[in-house]
């Protein structure tokens, strides 16, 4: 692996963290948990359309244990990790299609994210009454995902970091 | 090439429009079942980290201590919230008040969940 190439990864990750850290320190606008920004994912949808499929995966799971080492528990880890691979393997494959723009891909990836996060959360706890929550998920989701997408739009037409 | 762009953007904002939508419909269903689900015998079922589950009713006012007391439960009104949680994050503490069918107050730190389940009136229910 070139310097470049690492060090430009090792970056997004540091910027993945911060987001990351930042959210953490926004009050949640809803008393729902779960529902969130995503402000992360804006570094691994730059990092998608950016530097390729496989770094996004990197940076996202390195972003995801160490904010769970940082400011989260194992059962954290567990739901974050869930979601992150599912929001990612959706967000790789639709931008594969190449008919989709980032808009559709980072909401699906909000998405996923949720459904994630619940499958997982579901498993762990061991009920099924977290069906009833997944509504408000699937549409936090994709306001979020729009954000996001708005956002990381703006960065991939601008930063080009390779 | 600048055109096709411009295209797919379109598209792409009627598609999340149309994803948005259909989310909001679905809640909009959830919700309104939910609300039909719920009779005037509705219960707050608690299920406690060993998975033992423990019920109690909406139509009785009180306070009780879950969990050995890592959680306070409090009904009054029909609705149940909980009022205490010894978590850092206090999540469960801001869910606020739930009174119908399905909802639910999660405890993840202290790996506790309190559903509101429907009474005996709600209609009969094929899943169940």
């Amino acid at each position: 692996m070139k310097t470049q190439k690492l060090t430009v990864m090792a970056l997004t990750t540091a910027i993945a963290l911060i987001l990351s850290f930042i959210e953490s320190q926004i009050p949640a606008f809803v008393a729902i948990p779960g529902v969130k920004m995503g402000l992360p994912n804006i570094a691994i949808v730059y990092a998608l359309y950016r530097l390729g499929w496989k770094e996004a995966a990197a940076i996202s799971l390195v972003r995801v244990v160490l904010v769970s080492l940082l400011f989260g528990s194992i059962a954290s880890f567990f739901y974050s990790f869930a979601g992150a691979v599912l929001s990612l393997l959706g967000m790789t494959l639709l931008k594969k299609t190449e008919k989709f723009t980032e808009i559709v891909v980072s909401v699906a990836g909000g998405v996923l994210h949720n459904i994630g996060q619940i499958g997982m959360a579901s498993i762990i706890l061991e009920t099924d009454a977290l069906r009833y929550y997944l509504p408000f998920l699937l549409v936090s989701g994709i306001l979020a995902g729009v954000v996001i997408g708005l956002l990381s739009g703006i960065l991939i037409r601008r930063i080009h970091l390779k | 090439m600048k055109q096709k762009e411009k295209k797919s953007y379109l598209r792409d904002w009627i598609i999340v429009g149309a994803l948005l939508i259909a989310a909001l419909l679905v809640l909009l269903v959830v919700r309104n079942r939910q609300e039909a689900e719920t009779g005037t015998n509705a219960v707050a079922v608690v299920t406690l980290p060993d998975g033992e589950k423990q019920s109690y009713p909406l139509n009785k006012d009180g306070v009780f201590s879950l969990n050995g007391g890592t959680n306070t439960l409090v009904i009054e009104n029909g609705e149940a919230w909980v009022s205490e949680a010894n978590c850092p994050d206090k999540i469960c503490m801001g869910m606020g008040k739930i009174s119908k069918n399905g909802e639910f107050i999660a405890c993840l730190p202290n790996r506790i969940i309190i559903v509101v389940e429907g009474g005996e009136e709600s209609p009969v229910d094929g899943r169940t």
